[in-house]
């Protein structure tokens, strides 16, 4: 982790690489969330509303995977600044949009 | 008998301050989550309290923030995969537990922004960490869903 510059000392406890690891990680569990609301979208039939929902989902993991390259890249300094409140509010909005539009679908589905 | 009068009167007395003291906590909570609410949306105004902490402590909150987001995440692919999985419940057995996982992990995200952003401010500002109460609630409904599912399989073998 030594800046190219090179008079920062690498962090032993390597703090942006596992930072860097646990967006990927959330990254990877939002795509099985968002599989798995696709696949209720999908199940019986395809249906405007199921299409509507399907699309939402997607839309969000796709916002959500635009903030985690966004982060990874202004993490690439050895001494990075701390995350700003709209990253974190616009990842959680992602969140709420999948959980909202899921829900939804979950309403809407067959008996 | 002369003992027991003082307090008879002293209660409905004390009653009234309590309940404005009641009322007074619930206003300061309802104050202090939409002031944090309000800082989600105004970086600057963290930025500009106290001083910077050590990054390395700022990306550990950051870490925690993303593991809550996965607790989230996973409570509410848990939802989808109660509805796409166990066909074999009743409707609205099977929508309830979706709904009430989904929520959850809804409120969880929620929850995962606030708690960042108060302990970015209280590290910010040399403060303990905010407590919260947060994960022994979850831990209930978990454990909640959790004897629900086993009540229904249970019911359904008697079944």
């Amino acid at each position: 982790m030594t800046a190219p510059g090179g008079d920062t000392p690498r962090d032993p406890g390597l703090q942006p690489e596992r930072t860097r690891l646990a967006w990927r990680r959330t990254t990877l569990a939002f795509a099985v969330a968002a599989l798995l609301a696709g696949r209720e979208a999908l199940l019986h039939g395809v249906s405007p509303a199921g299409l509507l929902g399907l699309s939402l989902c997607a839309l969000a993991w796709l916002a959500f995977t635009v903030a985690t390259q966004r982060r990874i890249a202004a993490l690439g300094s050895a001494r990075p600044a701390a995350m700003t409140a709209g990253t974190a509010a616009w990842a959680v909005l992602c969140v709420v949009v999948l959980a909202v539009a899921g829900a939804l679908l979950v309403f809407l589905g067959p008996r | 008998m002369a003992p027991a009068s003082p307090g008879l009167t002293g209660r409905p007395r004390r009653a009234r301050p309590q309940a404005a003291r009641y009322c007074g906590a619930v206003i300061k909570h309802v104050r202090a989550a939409a002031g944090a609410v309000a800082l989600w949306f105004a970086p600057a105004r963290v930025r500009a309290e106290g001083t910077t902490p050590d990054y390395r402590f700022s990306l550990a909150n950051e870490r925690t923030f993303l593991a809550w987001l996965r607790t989230a995440l996973a409570l509410v692919g848990g939802g989808f995969a109660v509805d796409q999985f166990l066909r074999d419940l009743r409707r609205p057995v099977r929508v309830t537990l979706a709904v009430v996982l989904v929520v959850g992990g809804a409120m969880c995200a929620v929850r995962a922004v606030n708690h960042w952003v108060r302990s970015e401010r209280a590290m910010r500002r040399g403060e303990d960490l905010p407590v919260s109460r947060f994960p022994a609630l979850l831990a209930v409904l978990v454990a909640l869903v959790a004897v629900a599912m086993l009540l229904t399989a249970v019911l359904g073998w008697a079944g």
